[in-house]
């Protein structure tokens, strides 16, 4: 037996100059950024107070760091994917099958798992605990690591460009495409592996947030006195302990099928690759709600604050969000009407998605009255909001024509479909993302982001995004199949064009939202809010500074009321002064910092290397090692630190005094609003 | 067999939702005109070419049209909101603190929950309609064909006829087209869009398919599902002939080509992509069961392509 498995020079590919030069350029900016900041003497900082941190907001901070570097590696499979298509009529194009086949591969892969996913769960843990009054989340050491697992499968994924190839079956692994007779190199291994590492910390991600927002929360709030976003977060985390499993047992049995020779999803031996179909989609279908629903609740939070109006109809949100959290787990067959299953179940499971529209549309419909008799200001946030809005209704419609059985026979895998789930991501999701990212990110830093920077990308993206997929639509009634390397339509032509135009608009999009990011971090010293309340926001995130102390609340906060914090405030206003005399401060015990998590992902990513390229050696020191790092954060002595009395009442003194003055300054211009 | 009855008129049954469809004719008419303003008049959305495409469209059309009598209100209305209560306003009347209204919140959930009863109800029956399986109501008999998806390339047998054909489906217009299909290999999708509803090609199983092409023409058939490096180029030219046309070309075939017995089949199932169309005078008889039934092993697949 080889001593590195199946790792050898070959897994290089020299002969293909574009994966290698990529890679090449990623390894330089990676290197180039550590060694910036090793001779700045930014690494004890970073280790101590990022790498290992255990702190909520951090960890949330850095899941959306990792959803927007993954954004650009996404970004850049699509640009290529455009780009071949709009070059390959009647011609090769730039890309052999073999390579395109994995760019499509990979872009669903990074858009969905590591993208759409970090991004809602980093925004859930940047605001759950502090929506809900509380100092962190149920496990804390569990959160960090639960982000380096995910981290893990992000980096194996990406290793696949220099070391060895990516799966060449699409973001789903379709037996018996994906099984080793078909697909004999290590892509689906990369995927598998990558999927199974980062499935299980979303998995424990669930169980956190489950756990946190069920047996966690301040005095006094109750469910049906729950932020929405909270209510989301919690139908997303229900949803994930449900579906994450049947995931990680599906791929599971197909790693099986690859390595040992087991017979669950092949060709030959009795296997049957229908079953996987059911599996897989039964996690997948739940898996679009688990992104959509954190959107819902964003969306909520800020049509309700920038309209200066409590959500419309808080008591049907919640119901409307918990009956799709149920009716998402009885639709999935809706992913294959066109296997044959017959008339009876098509129709059932047809209508069984319909009905999910029926929430969804009440929630558009609330959304819309939340702004009626409201004071609209037009913030990013909002215009994320309202694009949502307006563009969304056309993908949940397109959604309900492709739940009619009988349409989808002549729509599914077309680029219509195609065009469907990228209207309900990018402008449902995405979207979702942007708005949390602009309105959230005073709250996380201490300044706001630029807002004219922030508008202009609003309107490229929205402009851009229908673009590039309105022709999506077309082309998909023009009989236009998904994942086409090569065509030889001409009408076809002219619309691949035109979506690459698209691309190009959120190209530019996405430049502007990288300027707005520099260009607010160099002005950060004017864009300070030190108030902690930049929106004139409504629930309790916004009643502690920007950013948050360590401990979140010196005080758990008391909570009479939905949008504890608004009520505040109108009662100070009333009374002309910050009601609430100072409280006793006492010590505040934290979890530590603990490398646990990232020492464990870093085993992780050894393993799933290994285990890629058969190094069985290498994978039992790398699940020994991960083993040994949870024996010593298992037996560890000190658990907390403590923060004395006089840090936290500092902390806060400087928080109440601002806010104070930003009262009294609205008392003076005689707002009671 | 051969089918000579060219004077019987094939009567094709109605959709049930055609006739709802009546319901809003300006509506629909303004659709189509879209339709064939944005596609050209080669897509099956604007000029299908048989009844299970046509039927397909009209219930595309229909749930189109009834989606956006509630799609485009609630565009308009949130624009129309979120201008008239912006902050600038002065004229706008401002409730800061009304959240609730029960005959608003009855309307709101009524809404979709009516839409979504009537566009079940219709998912129902057209379901059961345009069940692929379904043999199509037409006073002729079915021509029957086989169809076997292969790396990268697709087989065409007529087991009446007792030719085949290699990325050519050849069939008489005007005759139900009865079709069993499965794949050698892994999964594809088997799908003329101007003639209607796609299904799925799986090794050892036979999907039942039933499509008409209701007039001579030259219609693109693709497969629909990724199946490796050669699936670009894995789509065939299906050409709707009349009758006699038709007959004339299966006598034709019988008289040239190789044989398709189990040693041609084995190599047919090599991998190769765009293969040139051509027949086969004879096929073995039982070659599509033997396949189905996995008496014949599956295609191997191939190592990829630099």
């Amino acid at each position: 037996m080889h001593l590195l498995g199946q790792l050898s020079w070959q897994a290089i590919p020299f002969d293909e100059p574009l994966p290698l030069v990529a890679g090449a350029v990623v390894m330089l900016c990676v290197a180039a950024v550590l060694l910036w900041i090793w001779l700045k003497g930014y690494m004890p900082y970073l280790w101590h107070e990022w790498l290992t941190s255990v702190d909520h907001k951090r960890i949330g901070v850095m899941y959306c760091t990792l959803a927007l570097v993954m954004l650009l590696r996404g970004f850049i499979d699509a640009i290529m994917m455009r780009a071949q298509q709009a070059m390959a009529f009647h011609a090769a194009g730039y890309l052999p099958a073999s390579h395109f086949d994995q760019i499509f591969s990979a872009h669903g892969t990074i858009m969905i798992f590591f993208m759409a996913m970090p991004f809602m769960i980093g925004l859930m843990n940047l605001v759950v605990p502090l929506q809900l009054g509380v100092r962190d989340v149920a496990f804390p050491t569990l959160n960090s690591v639960s982000f380096w697992l995910t981290a893990a499968g992000a980096l194996l994924v990406n290793l696949s460009l220099v070391v060895g190839s990516f799966s060449r079956t699409g973001w789903l692994p379709y037996p018996p495409l994906s099984e080793l007779t078909y697909s004999p190199d290590v892509g689906v291994d990369y995927y598998c592996w990558a999927i199974e590492i980062s499935g299980i910390g979303t998995l424990m991600t669930g169980i956190n947030f489950v756990t946190t927002i069920l047996k966690l929360r301040a005095p006094g709030m109750h469910y049906t006195r729950m932020p929405m976003f909270c209510w989301t977060a919690l139908a997303s985390n229900l949803l994930i302990v449900a579906a994450f499993p049947i995931l990680t047992v599906s791929l599971a049995l197909l790693l099986l099928d690859r390595y040992a020779g087991f017979h669950f999803f092949t060709n030959t031996g009795g296997g049957n690759a229908m079953m996987f179909m059911n599996l897989i989609w039964a996690w997948g279908h739940p898996e679009v709600y688990i992104l959509i629903l954190p959107a819902f609740g964003v969306y909520s939070e800020v049509v309700s604050t920038f309209s200066g109006k409590p959500l419309f109809g808080y008591r049907s949100m919640v119901i409307a969000t918990m009956a799709i959290c149920l009716i998402s787990f009885m639709v999935w067959l809706h992913h294959f009407f066109t296997m044959g299953a017959g008339a009876d179940v098509n129709a059932f499971f047809g209508i069984a998605s319909m009905i999910i529209a029926v929430p969804t549309g009440v929630k558009i419909f609330n959304w819309l009255f939340t702004m009626y008799g409201g004071r609209v200001r037009f913030s990013a946030a909002m215009l994320w909001s309202l694009g949502f809005m307006v563009s969304f209704v056309i993908g949940g419609m397109t959604g309900v024509m492709l739940a009619e059985p009988t349409a989808d026979f002549e729509l599914h895998n077309s680029l219509f479909l195609v065009a469907h789930f990228h209207n309900v991501i990018i402008t449902g999701v995405l979207f979702g993302a942007f708005a949390g990212y602009s309105y959230w990110f005073p709250k996380a830093f201490g300044f706001v982001l630029d807002e004219r920077l922030g508008k202009w990308a609003f309107w490229l993206w929205l402009i851009g995004f229908w673009v590039a997929w309105a022709p999506g639509y077309v082309l998909g009634l023009e009989g236009m199949t998904r994942r086409l390397q090569r065509y030889d339509v001409a009408a076809w032509r002219p619309w691949l064009l035109l979506a690459a135009v698209g691309v190009l608009i959120i190209l530019a999009a996405i430049v502007v939202q990288v300027a707005q990011l520099v260009v607010s971090i160099r002005t950060r010293a004017r864009r300070r809010d030190l108030t902690g309340d930049p929106w004139n926001g409504r629930n309790l995130e916004w009643s502690i500074a920007s950013p948050p102390p360590p401990f979140n609340y010196a005080v758990l906060p008391h909570v009479e009321k939905q949008e504890p914090y608004w009520d505040m405030k109108q009662r100070a206003l009333e009374a002309g002064h910050l009601q609430t005399p100072e409280p006793g401060y006492s010590p505040i015990e934290m979890p530590r910092n603990s490398p646990t998590g990232f020492i464990c992902a870093f085993f992780a990513v050894v393993t799933g290397f290994a285990l890629i390229w058969r190094i069985w050696w290498l994978v039992a020191l790398g699940l020994a090692g991960a083993y040994a790092t949870f024996v010593v954060f298992a037996w560890r002595d000190v658990e907390e630190k403590v923060i004395p009395a006089d840090e936290v009442a500092r902390l806060e003194r400087a928080n109440r005094a601002a806010r104070s003055e930003a009262l009294a300054a609205r008392v003076a211009h005689g707002q009671t609003q | 067999m051969k089918i000579v009855d060219r004077r019987s008129m094939v009567r094709v049954r109605r959709s049930p939702a055609s006739a709802r469809a009546r319901a809003l004719p300006a509506a629909r008419l303004m659709l189509i005109l879209a339709a064939l303003a944005l596609s050209g008049c080669e897509s099956w959305i604007a000029r299908p070419a048989g009844p299970v495409s046509g039927a397909e469209r009209m219930i595309f059309l229909d749930t189109l049209v009834i989606m956006l009598l509630i799609v485009v209100p609630v565009i308009v209305a949130t624009i129309a909101f979120a201008w008239w209560y912006r902050a600038s306003n002065e004229r706008a009347r401002r409730l800061p603190d009304w959240s609730f209204s029960g005959r608003i919140e009855l309307v709101v959930w009524s809404i979709p929950a009516l839409v979504i009863l009537f566009l079940g109800g219709i998912a129902w029956i057209s379901a059961h309609d345009l069940d692929p399986a379904r043999p199509l109501a037409a006073k002729r008999a079915a021509l029957e064909i086989d169809v076997v998806a292969l790396d990268w390339k697709w087989l065409f047998i007529y087991p009446q006829q007792r030719v085949a054909s290699v990325n050519r489906l050849v069939v008489p217009a005007g005759v139900p087209l009865h079709f069993r299909l499965t794949s050698a290999t892994v999964w594809n999708v088997f799908w003329i869009p101007k003639l209607g509803s796609m299904l799925y090609c799986m090794y050892g199983m036979a999907g039942t398919l039933y499509l008409q092409a209701d007039r001579p023409g030259n219609y693109r058939g693709v497969s629909a599902m990724i199946s490796g490096d050669g699936f670009a180029t894995m789509h065939f030219d299906t050409e709707a002939l009349s009758d006699a046309q038709f007959n004339a070309w299966a006598d034709g075939v019988r008289t040239t080509g190789p044989t398709l017995d189990e040693r041609a089949y084995r190599q047919l199932l090599k991998p190769s992509s765009a293969v040139a169309p051509y027949s086969y005078r004879s096929v073995m008889p039982g070659l599509f069961d033997a396949i189905v039934l996995q008496r014949l092993p599956p295609g191997q697949g191939s190592a990829p392509t630099p």
